[in-house]
């Protein structure tokens, strides 16, 4: 199963290092993982995704839990949270299908950034369902290129189990 | 006070008895500084010699072990050590020196990212970049190093930092709040662990190096009293149980006892304590105690579930779980399993033949006699580790010493310096093999010069014997690369020896001599006795050197992936 697992951690160098270490050590896989600041100065987010069965979760968080800098590990996939991820995807797009991509555009949401005679690039933020969906659309286009950023996550206030 | 001076000031605070190192360029100012110092430093011969002294320091003494290098080659030098320290869970304290902070990453002289190096073999490690910080990161090393499961801990100081004023103080008390090991059991869980015991017919306690680090020895031996339980123990656990005791099954596992593995697989309660469920311990591990509930105690959470499914998990101190743990035990005998385990031990007791030579077994039981089980041993890697650890009852803990988990040779005979710097009183012994024992002899020089009384028994068997065990039973006897007399002029393939072989070096009684240390030597039976004795009364370090067979191999034997009671018993 694919587990969405936030962590805190202290914003030293060498933490990323630390668990891109323990990943390959304990041959653990990485589906996707982003790295950024928080409020608080000392500490960075991370949010990764693994897949495993229960055992090897249960092994990657409390392994993550044993290092020394980071400081809370939640495995959040259990619960309601709120899941969004960035992708940026460039579609071959001659002018004369400007509206059809535009179309598809508009009914995710997404927004126009970058446009050249042959391609349109688009920026789209949501769930992961919706940024499959849309890469599937845009498919029959020909993506050209796609940059995703892994989902960021957090829980909802009402934490109520699934 | 400068870097260097805070280094040394952690080392009083922290009531450092000894350290063990190496100078180099980039450790020259904490050297300086030491020369006004009177905290007992010991110069090795080798970096690895420093860490594995500082490691038997450790083990011995139950304090935290220190050694010290310079950058680059002396730090990676230390990288063995550290591994081997990080998988027995031993509390070292490796300071190490580094390139100045404006020269780190452009390759300069004995420059080595040694963070980066030793992060998969350390519990943590930093960089210190501020002398401000230095303190503090001095501190937690300390901390981490000692408590919750323990570990090596790495501190890589700059040279412009050892150089660099600070005025900010060494801490009493430190704080870390990713790091917050935890201590008490879960005492419902502690009260189901209770219960289950009341209701095994047929218990084990099967209890490891944990016990060791969490000084649990009396609180274990109680618990097995109380309930009747027979307790097996781990290469780690050797010695936390007396194993002159009934109810002691000695160890378990691949070169365990026939009936440690008869009882684990038949009993209906195990009891792991302090202990990881290490391959060598469980053989093949879906058949491992596979009619038993089992109860896992462990201060490292991520040791439950590792390598098996356990019914039970208290994650807590050792010491403090089984405290808990004896307020809710009730009495009870189990006459039958005892009954059983007798029976057992009658059937299938370590033996070994008779056959005029020198037989490393008996060496080993003659200096369990000789030394009235009183003494600290170390052990090398191999077969020479399995025989002392077979065929010598440990009483106490803290006085077997051998690397278990990354099974480093040329551990030995470093460490046995270590523990004799901890015990200046007491007998210390490395029970070495003639391929270990070479790994590290240039700490001979160490011994010798600091008058540190270690003797040394080499079981001599002119091969590199545990491999060529493996070869004589799984590899039909293809003895490739594990005899130490072959030369240029021996013949491609050889699948024994004989008179023909070329003479065997070193001499180890000339090369003992060499150093100033004495050597003695020994070939018959008769002599065993009377040369340990001599060894044991001689001052200063010894080289006793036993030529034993290289046909002896360890058992009983469990092949590498079998159940653990389908063993190969050797002559039986």
């Amino acid at each position: 199963m694919r587990h969405i697992i936030n962590l805190e951690v202290e914003n030293h160098s060498g933490v990323l290092a630390r668990i891109a270490g323990l990943f390959s050590a304990r041959g653990f896989n990485i589906e996707s993982l982003t790295v950024a600041n928080t409020e608080s100065e000392d500490e960075s987010r991370m949010t990764l995704v693994v897949r495993g069965d229960d055992a090897i979760i249960e092994q990657v968080t409390k392994q993550l839990n044993k290092l020394i800098d980071i400081i809370r590990v939640v495995d959040i996939t259990a619960n309601y949270y709120v899941g969004r991820e960035l992708v940026l995807v460039r579609v071959n797009c001659p002018p004369v299908k400007r509206g059809d991509v535009y179309q598809v555009v508009e009914i995710f949401g997404a927004k126009v950034v970058d446009i050249s005679h042959k391609t349109m690039t688009m920026e789209i933020v949501g769930p992961e369902e919706k940024i499959d969906a849309f890469l599937e659309t845009m498919r029959p286009f020909g993506i050209k290129e796609v940059a995703r950023t892994g989902p960021i996550a957090m829980l909802r206030e009402s934490k109520k189990k699934l | 006070m400068t870097g260097a001076e805070m280094i040394l000031h952690a080392l009083k605070k922290e009531k450092v008895r000894a350290f063990f190192g190496y100078p180099g360029g980039a450790v020259i100012d904490i050297f300086d500084k030491l020369y006004d110092e009177s905290i007992p430093f010991f110069l090795t011969r080798h970096e690895q010699g420093a860490v594995h002294a500082a490691d038997g320091f450790a083990r011995a003494s139950g304090e935290v072990g220190v050694c010290m290098a310079t950058s680059g080659p002396g730090a990676t030098n230390l990288v063995t050590g550290l591994a081997t320290a990080y998988m027995d869970s031993i509390p070292i304290v490796a300071i190490t020196g580094q390139v100045h902070t404006h020269l780190i990453g452009n390759d300069a002289f004995q420059e080595a990212d040694v963070v980066g190096i030793t992060r998969p073999v350390t519990k943590h490690n930093y960089l210190v970049k501020n002398v401000d910080e230095l303190p503090r990161i001095l501190k937690s090393a300390f901390y981490l190093a000692r408590s919750g499961r323990p570990g090596p801990v790495v501190v890589d100081v700059p040279k412009d930092v050892q150089q660099a004023e600070t005025n900010v103080p060494y801490p009493e008390e430190i704080e870390i709040r990713s790091y917050k090991p935890t201590i008490l059991g879960h005492v419902q869980q502690i009260k189901k662990a209770a219960k289950m015991i009341a209701q095994a017919d047929r218990p084990v306690i099967y209890a490891g190096g944990g016990v060791v680090a969490s000084e649990a020895a009396d609180e274990l031996k109680k618990l097995a009293e109380i309930a009747e339980i027979p307790v097996t123990t781990t290469l780690m656990g050797l010695g936390i149980f007396p194993e002159t005791d009934a109810k002691s099954l000695k160890m378990l596992g691949m070169h365990g006892t026939a009936y440690a593995n008869f009882a684990v697989q038949e009993c209906d309660l195990l009891i792991a304590v302090g202990a990881r469920f290490d391959d060598r311990v469980t053989g093949k591990v879906d058949k491992f105690a596979s009619k038993a509930r089992v109860i896992h105690i462990d201060i490292d959470p991520t040791t439950i579930r590792k390598n098996v499914q356990v019914d039970l998990p208290v994650v807590g101190d050792v010491k403090h779980v089984l405290k808990e743990l004896l307020k809710h035990v009730k009495p009870k005998k189990h006459p039958q399993w005892m009954r059983q385990i007798h029976d057992w031990k009658e059937q299938h007791p370590l033996r070994y033949d008779d056959n005029g030579r020198i037989q490393p077994q008996y060496v080993v039981e003659q200096i369990a006699e000789v030394s009235h089980r009183n003494a600290i041993i170390s052990t090398e890697v191999g077969q020479n580790q399995m025989w002392a650890a077979q065929f010598y009852d440990y009483i106490k803990p803290r006085t077997f010493l051998s690397s278990g988990g990354l099974g480093t040779m040329g551990y030995g005979f470093p460490a046995a310096i270590g523990a004799q710097v901890a015990n200046p009183d007491k007998l210390v012994v490395d029970i070495a093999g003639d391929g270990s024992i070479q790994m590290n002899i240039q700490e001979l020089a160490t011994a010798v010069l600091y008058q540190i009384p270690v003797k040394i028994v080499i079981l001599n068997n002119q091969s590199l014997g545990m491999v060529r065990q493996w070869q004589g039973i799984f590899y039909d006897r293809r003895f490739s690369g594990t005899c130490l007399r072959r030369d240029a002029s021996c013949p491609p393939q050889c699948d024994g020896s004989g008179d023909y072989c070329p003479k065997y070096i070193p001499d180890f009684v000339k090369l003992a001599e060499a150093y100033g240390a004495v050597g003695l030597y020994a070939d018959k039976p008769e002599q065993v006795i009377p040369t340990l004795e001599k060894a044991f009364n001689t001052p200063g370090p010894v080289i006793v050197e036993f030529k034993i067979s290289e046909e002896e191999n360890v058992y009983p034997m469990v092949p590498a992936g079998a159940p653990i009671d389908q063993m190969i018993r050797g002559m039986a």
